[in-house]
């Protein structure tokens, strides 16, 4: 079997490169582990290798303050690689043979809900730190990405308003997978709820990494030339938005014209792209980096100096997890352990000063409340904020506008203990 | 809208009532300018409202510096100052009186949004209607277009009557009739600027026009007038009839596009996979190889001939040939000659030889996209009045992957090399006889197929993105195209590649993207049951062996 010798030896090479990626698991005994499940391979690598980073930073960070409850932190890094199943697979690596402690990751919501019965049934934790559609509530898992109400509504509403453009007809175009489809049945209820009619509304949906978009920006200008100002409400997930945003640029749709709103498109999608002909299209985040606060300008001065490159951009989910680790290393703190279910009950209400000069809190829901703001693409491939909630916004994790959703509540403190619930599960009477 | 047009036509005649000279003095002017400062969007408006009303000739410099962000606001004192720049450093100026100012005080960027830039865009205009350059001149009267501001109904008519040119003129009449349609109250002045718009009938006129009909949520009509609402009415279903024409030369415009993709990305394959008859999963990597070479190969010419920028692409080609070939020849030299006739341990040696260069790419470039540029050349498109969008970069790929084809095809029919290469795929045994060395053959023919699969990510980096998963994208559909067309028919290749891309682009405005690639695959495979050997099906002796 020579032939199959030589496959072999190209696989044990392809699986010595991975391994070379990954920190050694070394059995160490007195450390508190950290795990990391973020693709590093595979079509998301573009956006979670940067997540993977983060998390190294801040443990680095932490361990040259003397480390967390007098030991030192360790952060156990794997590759799900973009597959979805294998999430679930390095999830349970993660909590059963490495012993971490918590485990910040996921980036799709896909992945998110693989991983999800690993650690309900192994009663772990989960730090997500991704914008996402929201409808769950999950007891081991804290949401610190932005829910449907933290970005999509108030963006939609920004479209609406005199300043955004009045927009009074709605493309929502989305990659064809759970987020998407979730949000924009939200939005499109929302609209509803504004007495948005359904000839107004046009809705469509692309495979992952798609590349050819001529036919779609073609219809969308054909929609919007019925005379009524048009917004576009882009779900596009992951690289296939590079190739989406040329194809906007070349038949010369302006932002001005029809604006597009993206929730997946951050400063690390931009960074890819010549962004002269889309200045002024849109993103809703809770973070952009051109935020002038000393909170930001220190945290882009430490990963500049930890990725040891002054080109690299920072984004929203990067905050996210800033705020998520530092949350976690309190609610440790006071609990004086790392049980997880000791550091649940620790983390409601724990707070930490976001990157935009806020506070933002951890609710019972296990959702942030955190400041929504709007920008527009810049030359510099940086957004200009044009509009910014006052104050914090709760994350909700049902949404109001689907009225099987609006009845549930997630509340995890007593009476409720509970993620789903039309009544408290402690009824006190 | 109607409100705020009519607040905005208020502050402008009374300014124009205030300023009766052209030139502004300057206290005036600099509190004018001040309030560009002001934090809110809709003052912003009025601000620069008011300065455009002056009439000031220094009035343009400010508003192009505030669309190209270059206005700062002075903390302490709230002083309005531009940014330029001056032997490569940012200098600040007085923008009255361009003195350059020392500041210690904080700056903060004035800000702009895409209602203000469309406003800045048409006063620009409206103040360069008179500009020497008449391209400049076309640019105007359509920026004013857009914007229809009233009180830019004044200049317009001045410039409109001064115009010499009258390609100019037709763009001003159309900008004017625009303003007069949404300002002017006189029924007939409106019924004939419809009529004047209905000479163009381009999407933007029609979406004006489409803007009159529109009913409002309580059933009346945003346009109380019957006669214009007939008017326009008349106009958009004259240009109706031709774009349903044009829609379908649009379609069939970009399936011929896609279809040129898939020939690229497909004509390596049709070689290697095709002539050849290797199982060759690692063909999609080649096509990354060669992506990346056009990264490298403009990262070089930035750093050290930035002037020749334009040209990078023509440089890559080569070399995209070159290391893709290169990478192939090894390939062949080093794996795949050990394992002709043994085709499901090709396809594994293949993959993951595959996975092996993917991860390399990953650990040389990094995880994350590259940026290719693209040259000036191939930005933008052939926009026409009946609304056609012809993009460049795609009539470049349409043309340079015909071009492949039919030097590929040379070097088959007329060459030294492609009769020995059809000689030893004929008869292995018969070509070594006469003197062929079938090895050297055979590892110049996965070497050619390699290296126009570079080729092709050249083009193909122009129009998707530079990531190691490049490859893998498009290897489904390179044998999907090779299989339809006919294995080892080049011929077959083009009329598939081509079928599928138009059949594609006129299922998709009605299945979507994902049931319209499902439906193709489900329609080639019942078409392979049909005739298993493709399109064209090779005949005689070589394909019963």
């Amino acid at each position: 079997m020579k032939p199959f010798g030589k496959v072999a030896r190209g696989l044990a090479i392809a699986g010595a490169t991975a391994g070379l990626m990954m920190t050694s698991a070394v059995q160490a005994a007195d450390t508190i582990k950290v795990g990391v499940l973020h693709s590093l391979s595979g079509t998301m690598a573009i956006s979670e290798t940067t997540l993977k980073d983060t998390v190294l930073m801040m443990v680095d960070d932490l361990n040259k303050k003397g480390g967390l409850l007098g030991k030192k932190v360790e952060a156990v890094v794997v590759d799900p690689a973009s597959n979805w199943p294998l999430f679930a697979e390095k999830a349970r690596e993660l909590i059963t043979a490495k012993k971490v402690d918590v485990v910040f990751g996921c980036w799709t919501s896909v992945s998110r809900k693989s991983v999800l019965p690993v650690f309900e049934e192994l009663n772990s934790m989960l730090f997500y730190p991704v914008q996402y559609e929201g409808e769950e509530s999950s007891r081991n898992v804290f949401y610190t990405g932005a829910a449907p109400n933290q970005q999509a509504i108030p963006a939609v509403e920004y479209l609406m308003s005199e300043d955004g453009g009045s927009a009074k007809r709605w493309v929502l175009l989305g990659t064809d997978y759970v987020y998407p489809r979730t949000t924009n049945k939200i939005l499109r209820a929302f609209l509803k709820s504004k007495s948005v009619k359904e000839e107004d509304i046009m809705e469509n949906y692309t495979p992952f990494g798609h590349s050819d978009w001529q036919t779609i920006v073609a219809e969308v200008k054909k929609f919007a030339g019925a005379g009524k100002k048009t917004a576009v409400v882009s779900t596009i997930n992951g690289d296939a938005n590079v190739p989406f945003y040329k194809e906007l640029a070349n038949q010369g749709i302006k932002a001005e014209d029809i604006p597009v709103v993206a929730f997946s498109v951050g400063e690390e999608e931009l960074a890819g792209l010549d962004t002269k002909p889309l200045v002024g299209h849109l993103a809703a985040w809770n973070y952009f980096m051109s935020v002038e606060t000393s909170e930001n300008e220190a945290f882009i001065k430490k990963w500049h100096a930890f990725i040891k490159d002054e080109k690299r951009v920072t984004n929203d989910p990067m905050e996210a997890h800033y705020i998520g680790f530092n949350m976690w290393v309190q609610a440790v703190k006071q609990a004086g352990t790392t049980d997880v279910d000791a550091v649940r009950q620790a983390m409601y209400g724990q707070k930490v000063k976001n990157l935009t000069g806020g506070i933002s809190v951890m609710n019972t829901n296990h959702h942030l409340s955190k400041p929504v703001l709007i920008g527009e693409v810049q030359e510099d491939g940086q957004f200009d904020t044009v509009w910014s909630t006052d104050g914090l916004v709760v994350g909700d994790a049902w949404s109001d506008y689907i009225p099987e959703s609006a009845k549930l509540t997630a509340d995890w403190t007593y009476p409720w203990v509970c993620g789903n619930c039309v009544k408290p599960n402690h009824m006190t009477n | 809208m109607r409100a705020a047009l009519r607040i905005i036509a208020l502050v402008i005649a009374a300014a124009l009532a205030s300023t009766a000279a052209a030139q502004t003095d300057d206290a005036t002017l600099t509190k004018l300018v001040a309030d560009l400062g002001q934090k809110s969007f809709s003052k912003k408006s009025k601000a620069i409202d008011a300065l455009f009303a002056t009439g000031d000739p220094r009035v343009a410099a400010i508003l192009e510096a505030m669309l190209s962000r270059n206005l700062y606001k002075q903390k302490s004192d709230n002083a309005i100052l531009v940014k330029t720049k001056k032997d490569g450093k940012s200098v600040y100026q007085n923008p009255l009186t361009k003195t350059a100012i020392e500041t210690t005080s904080k700056l903060k960027k004035v800000r702009i949004n895409n209602k203000l830039r469309k406003k800045l865009r048409g006063a620009i205009g409206s103040l360069s209607l008179q500009n020497k350059d008449p391209v400049k001149r076309i640019a105007a009267a359509d920026a004013v277009f857009k914007s229809r501001t009233k009180g830019m109904l004044a200049p317009l008519e001045a410039a409109l009557s001064s115009e010499p040119d009258d390609a100019v003129r037709d763009r001003m009449r159309r900008a004017l009739s625009a303003i007069q349609l949404v300002h002017k109250s006189d029924p007939e002045v409106r019924v004939a600027a419809v009529k004047t718009l209905g000479e163009f009938a381009d999407p933007e006129v029609r979406g004006l026009l489409n803007s009159l009909l529109v009913k409002r949520g309580d059933g009346s009509h945003a346009e109380a007038n019957v006669t214009i609402r007939a008017a326009a009415e008349e106009v958009l279903t004259a240009a109706e009839r031709s774009a349903a024409f044009w829609g379908t030369v649009q379609n069939l415009f970009q399936g011929i596009s896609l279809g040129s993709v898939l020939l690229l990305a497909a004509i390596g394959l049709a070689i290697t996979f095709g002539v050849m008859g290797v199982i060759n999963m690692a063909h999609g990597e080649m096509v990354m190889l060669g992506a990346y070479t056009t990264f490298v190969v403009q990262d070089i010419i930035r750093t050290t001939a930035p002037g020749l920028f334009d040209l990078s692409l023509f440089i890559a080609i080569p070399a995209a040939f070159l290391v893709a070939g290169a990478v192939g020849v090894a390939i062949e030299r080093g794996v795949i000659r050990f394992l002709y006739g043994r085709p499901l341990e090709t396809l594994l040696a293949t993959w993951g030889i595959s996975l092996v260069l993917q991860q390399f790419v990953r650990s040389v470039f990094g995880p994350t996209n590259r940026e290719v540029g693209t040259p000036s050349w191939m930005q933008g498109a052939i926009q026409t009045a009946e609304g056609l969008t012809l993009t460049y970069n795609r009539i470049a790929i349409i043309v340079f992957s015909l071009m492949v084809m039919g030097v590929l095809l040379l070097v088959l029919r007329r060459t030294w090399f492609g009769l020995q290469m059809r000689a030893v795929t004929q008869n292995r045994p018969m070509a070594s006889a006469m003197g062929i060395r079938t090895g050297w053959v055979d590892a110049m023919t996965f070497g050619l197929g390699s290296g126009i699969a570079g080729i092709a990510g050249v083009a193909l980096s122009q129009i998707d993105n530079v990531s190691p998963n490049l490859g893998q994208s498009y290897i489904i559909d390179s044998f999907l195209v090779v299989v339809f067309g006919g294995v080892g028919n080049l011929w077959g290749t083009l009329v598939g590649a081509l079928s599928l891309g138009v059949v594609n682009k006129f299922l998709e405005p009605y299945a979507g993207a994902v049931l319209g690639k499902i439906f193709v695959l489900v329609v080639v495979i019942l078409f392979i049951q049909k005739r298993p050997r493709g399109l064209f099906a090779l005949k005689g002796r070589a394909v019963e062996s």
